[in-house]
């Protein structure tokens, strides 16, 4: 149980680090806070007024003051308020994430429906020309960055079939869940390709380990039928690298959607960051990726503790 | 030249290998300006016309030649991969061996920084670093080099420590060498092979954001051509011109797949755990 204790321990640790990082990080940007918020219109304030912008907003203090502020802020919800949406960060950053949880979680079912069983199958042709073609296309699937998926996708709907996905105007699931399927499939599909991939050869060798084993080897020696062997005896120990993979892909897509967000125009997270940062709503783009990287820890950490749960040797290791 | 001829020996090596070097000339030729036509120059009357004798590639919405643009663009995101790469792979190193080498207080203090920049999803850090310098060639090299810098690290440490531990460091610690000699010569030079495998996968890796950064705006900036620009800009074209989307996108995706073949090739060659009965 050590190891978990450490990892536990640690979290909080890396948090307040992250955090460290998103506050400097904001404030290195070239250019004083109020001309950022105001934009042009900075240049029509008196220095008094400029001053006591500086105060209301607690930018007079110095860093150490106001990253405690902002820390303390943060316990409470408040992660101050957006100047492009004029609204409290955190309600905004909870008003885009369902979606790219959704768009995540689509391209995650995507990617295991398709790479599980195509690992599989290719595990149990292992060196055959079925095996090559599925190692061949998983290779090529890895390669190719989402936007060209995405592209791509998008010109064989429009060219060959003469429909666009429809973009712009969102339908979010819970008011009409078939609308919002339609509009979302793209995507996920696009996402979820690169991700099955990974998950093909993931599954792929953690299967022709599994095969090699002794209790395979004992398995099939009883009699047991084939289907059974892989199915039943080796593919459950296989999984537990797939589980791995799959946590991490899903805690990148969590903020990492940025690009397909944006091809499809779709008003997620990644591309709500992204528009914080052409506008440069610094509140937001702190907020937000303060939240992104504690969901990508959270996710991490889930991770691990699922890897414990399924692989009880490496409890023993960490004692 | 042993090392070539394993690489040529091994089947996703050799194929890997001849992308790879098919597209550093192709990068050569594109960042020293030895392109079929000027990539920026407007041949109005051709404005988007499919490939031909003339221009292999066809011409873009300003009649600029395709094929001269994709090359200039390629060379544009090999130099950025490039020195990305190279920038994180000798900050990971110096880190990791220090780490290794003086561990306590110093190895506690520069792992846990790791693990905060770990704990970024890779595109939002360098997202992160565009928001604080601005868009350009150099900040996604910065970027892309940040983003890397933690995964060198890790690469390089863990073996370090194991090396240090063994008798021939002792040896060499009795014989007198100097620290930077044991570091250079007995550690790192040991190191060599997850490092070679690192910066291949890295490569393929450091061409992928670097065209997903351009492609959002963020990477290089117009008029100079990038292949993520050059997808991006055939978005509203396609129909009419699918060559603008094709031609780019297939030059990305073969450059990916090009260092992916050769980084597991690598992998199989150098390190004898994974490396096949």
């Amino acid at each position: 149980m050590n190891y978990l204790i450490r990892r536990l321990a640690a979290f909080p640790l890396v948090l307040i680090g992250v955090s460290i990082v998103v506050f400097v990080a904001i404030r290195l940007v070239p250019g004083d806070a109020i001309t950022a918020m105001l934009g042009t219109e900075a240049g029509l304030l008196t220095p008094q007024q400029r001053e006591s912008l500086a105060v209301y907003f607690g930018i007079d203090q110095p860093w150490p003051v106001q990253y405690w502020h902002w820390l303390t802020g943060l316990f409470s919800g408040n992660l101050g308020i957006s100047a492009t949406y004029g609204k409290p960060v955190l309600g905004v950053i909870l008003e885009h994430f369902p979606l790219t949880l959704e768009l995540a979680l689509l391209s995650m079912l995507i990617a295991l429906a398709i790479g599980v069983p195509a690992g599989v199958f290719a595990a149990t042709r292992n060196e055959r020309p079925a095996d090559l073609s599925v190692r061949v296309a998983a290779m090529i699937g890895q390669s190719t960055p989402s936007f060209v998926v995405g592209l791509v996708l998008i010109y064989i709907l429009s060219a060959g079939f003469g429909v666009l996905p429809t973009m712009g105007a969102f339908t979010p699931l819970w008011q009409d869940p078939l609308q919002n399927l339609s509009q979302m499939i793209l995507p996920a599909i696009t996402l979820g390709l690169a991700f099955a991939a990974s998950v093909t050869r993931v599954s792929r060798s953690a299967m022709l380990d599994v095969l090699s084993d002794d209790y395979v080897r004992t398995a099939r020696a009883k009699g047991t039928p084939e289907r059974r062997v892989i199915w039943r005896h080796a593919l459950p120990n296989a999984l537990v690298p797939v589980v791995t993979l799959s946590g991490i892909e899903f805690g990148y897509l969590l903020g990492g959607a940025v690009i397909v967000e944006q091809i499809y125009a779709l008003p997620g997270l990644g591309r709500m960051v992204l528009e914080a940062i052409q506008q440069r709503d610094y509140a937001l783009v702190q907020g937000s990726v303060l939240f992104v990287a504690l969901n990508f820890m959270i996710v991490n950490l889930l991770v691990d503790l699922a890897y414990v749960a399924l692989d009880p040797r490496i409890r023993l290791e960490g004692r | 030249m042993g090392m070539v001829k394993a690489v040529f020996a091994h089947p996703s090596g050799r194929i890997g290998g001849v992308i790879v070097l098919v597209y550093l000339v192709i990068a050569l030729l594109g960042a020293f300006g030895l392109t079929p036509h000027d990539p920026l120059m407007q041949y109005r009357i051709v404005r988007l016309h499919g490939p031909s004798a003339a221009h292999w590639m066809g011409t873009d919405l300003f009649g600029r030649d395709v094929a001269s643009r994709l090359m200039k663009g390629v060379g544009q995101s090999f130099t950025v991969a490039f020195f990305s790469v190279t920038a994180a792979a000798l900050a990971g190193t110096v880190l990791g061996l220090t780490a290794a080498w003086y561990g306590k207080r110093w190895d506690t203090v520069l792992m846990r920084l790791m693990d905060v920049l770990l704990a970024f999803p890779a595109i939002l850090l360098a997202l992160l670093v565009v928001t604080i310098i601005g868009p350009g060639t150099w900040t996604s090299v910065m970027a892309i080099a940040i983003v890397y810098t933690p995964i060198f690290t890790r690469v390089v440490r863990g073996p370090a420590l194991s090396l240090k531990a063994r008798d021939f460091v002792d040896a060499a610690r009795t014989f007198g060498s100097s620290r930077f000699y044991i570091l250079t010569r007995h550690l790192l030079l040991n190191l060599v092979a997850p490092l070679t495998v690192q910066v291949t996968l890295a490569l393929a890796w450091a061409l992928l954001t670097e065209a997903g950064l351009s492609f959002l705006g963020l990477g290089t900036q117009p008029p100079t051509s990038s292949l993520g620009l050059m997808l991006s800009d055939s978005r509203n074209l396609m129909e009419q011109a699918p060559w603008l989307l094709a031609f780019p996108a297939l030059a990305i995706m073969l450059s990916i797949l090009g260092f992916n073949l050769l980084g597991d090739a690598l992998r199989d060659i150098l390190d004898p755990k994974t490396r096949r009965a």
